[in-house]
């Protein structure tokens, strides 16, 4: 990839449906490498369909992605989006194991994670002793740490999370945060943290970028990072 | 009953076929108890069969005289009819008709070109207008039958589809699962209809060979060959719409086309 400051670019990035509805008008940012960019706004404000041009899972109408100064257009889908790791909402997790949902995504480049990478992977979330375990029989919160690891299991150097607390109760939102966190300083990760919680905003990202009908209204740093 | 009232074999015909056509009537009335809603349908999807069929076996009592290449525009016609029907079945799916029709061209057409070439359909209008038909019908109902099922699934599993797209999955391999399932499931009927050959049913096409004279054994043999070509003919053209859907649901950016409807 090339030689730019920032892991990702939006330049001039819209998208329309076919039936011509604004859902992304003329969104421009940067991040970069390390960083954590937090996207809010109201509901459908544009920010999922944000976070799906970003790993090409939606085709932009105008505009482009650069990531490390190069179109992603130019990479073929798949690579891409083994570099650019998505953790949404709900899990969606394969029917099998934890061990078959961890080792998915190394799998399609042709890699076979060993049982103790997937172990050791599994601790640092919090779920030892997991491997062999049913995903049917997963918590809320279980099952979204699982994921999480699915995505990371590829390596990303970008992650992309669509709310991945917002469906979870009180208890398991702040133990998933805690991973996620943890796991982004470790790894050294970029990352876009959609959600609209402003106060999980403020504590978790370096700048807030505020989205109103598809448009940015505004993009500013936070007050305080979290420790 | 109806051979006190009526006397020609013509209006005896036309009365079974009424009685016939209010016995399935009132199934789908019973049927609306379970919210199945099928009324409008039903009524117009039987007239239609109806003049369908009395005009083919007219057109057919013609055409039998002619030359055999008649079998071809006929088959062809057949083919186009029932790509026009997968397609109606198979809404939301893009360009449903060409792919139906290639489906059944490569499924239909290369089972009927093997089976005459080896001598198992013989090269004769009799023969082949009617197995070529029940071949076309058949890979007809087990397509509408897979992309039916393959879509509903993958709109009731978007999540997972895009989550293995994300993890850098083909398209092949993120919708994998639901094509083997439609696939298997399109081909439960065919299946059943030989597993239970003899036991439950003795098809039409036996019962009409023996009724004109053929020896109940050879009708029997015969009859099993006929329906494992429409199994055959049915998995391939199956087969091939897996591959072929593939470029109707995902776009050449591997992203999944296939949305709810609002």
């Amino acid at each position: 990839m090339g030689a730019s400051p920032y892991v990702l670019e939006c330049i001039h990035l819209s998208r329309r449906t076919p039936g011509g509805m604004v859902l992304l008008e003329d969104v421009n940012f940067s991040l970069a490498a390390g960083e954590i960019l937090a996207i809010t706004g109201p509901s459908g404000a544009g920010k999922s369909s944000l976070l799906r041009l970003l790993n090409r899972l939606d085709e932009p109408t105008a505009g482009k992605v650069l990531l490390h100064g190069q179109d992603y257009r130019e990479l073929p889908p798949q690579r891409l989006r083994r570099h650019v790791g998505v953790v949404m909402q709900r899990a969606f997790l394969f029917p099998g194991t934890v061990a078959s949902n961890v080792a998915f995504g190394p799998a399609q480049a042709g890699f076979q994670i060993s049982s103790r990478a997937i172990e050791d992977l599994l601790a640092q979330v919090g779920l030892p002793g997991y491997a062999s375990r049913n995903v049917a029989n997963l918590s809320g919160g279980e099952a979204q740490r699982v994921a999480i690891l699915r995505s990371l299991a590829n390596d990303p150097e970008l992650l992309l999370l669509d709310e991945p607390t917002s469906a979870l109760d009180e208890v398991s939102k702040s133990a998933v945060e805690n991973v996620l966190v943890s796991l982004i300083r470790r790894r050294k990760l970029s990352c876009v943290w959609v959600t609209h919680d402003d106060r999980q905003a403020r504590r978790l990202a370096a700048r807030m970028l505020v989205l109103q009908q598809g448009r940015v209204q505004a993009l500013h740093p936070c007050m305080g990072e979290r420790d | 009953m109806i051979f006190k009232l009526f006397h020609t074999q013509l209006s005896q015909g036309l009365a079974a076929c009424a009685i016939a056509a209010v016995i399935a009537l009132l199934v789908v009335l019973l049927a609306r108890r379970r919210g199945v809603e099928m009324m409008g349908e039903l009524p117009l999807a039987q007239l239609r069969g109806i003049l369908q069929i009395v005009a083919v076996g007219l057109i057919l009592a013609y055409l039998l005289h002619g030359s055999q290449w008649i079998a071809v525009p006929v088959l062809g016609a057949m083919m186009v009819a029932a790509a026009a029907i997968v397609r109606d079945r198979a809404r939301m799916i893009p360009r449903a008709f060409t792919l139906a029709l290639l489906s059944i061209l490569v499924g239909a057409g290369i089972i009927v070109a093997v089976t005459i070439l080896t001598g198992v359909v013989p090269l004769r209008l009799a023969i082949l207008i009617p197995v070529g038909s029940m071949l076309v019908a058949q890979t007809m109902n087990m397509q509408s039958l897979f992309l039916d099922r393959l879509r509903d699934d993958i709109l009731a599993h978007i999540g997972e589809v895009e989550s293995a797209l994300a993890l850098g999955a083909s398209p092949q391999t993120a919708a994998m699962p639901y094509i083997s399932a439609a696939f298997r499931a399109s081909l439960i009927p065919s299946v059943d209809n030989i597993r239970s050959l003899g036991i439950v049913w003795i098809p039409g096409l036996m019962a009409g060979m023996v009724l004109s004279g053929s020896s109940p054994v050879y009708a029997a043999l015969y009859q099993f060959v006929v329906l494992s070509i429409i199994f055959s003919a049915a998995a391939l053209t199956c087969f091939t719409a897996s591959y072929l859907v593939m470029g109707r649901i995902f776009s050449p950016e591997e992203q999944l086309l296939l949305r709810p409807e609002r």
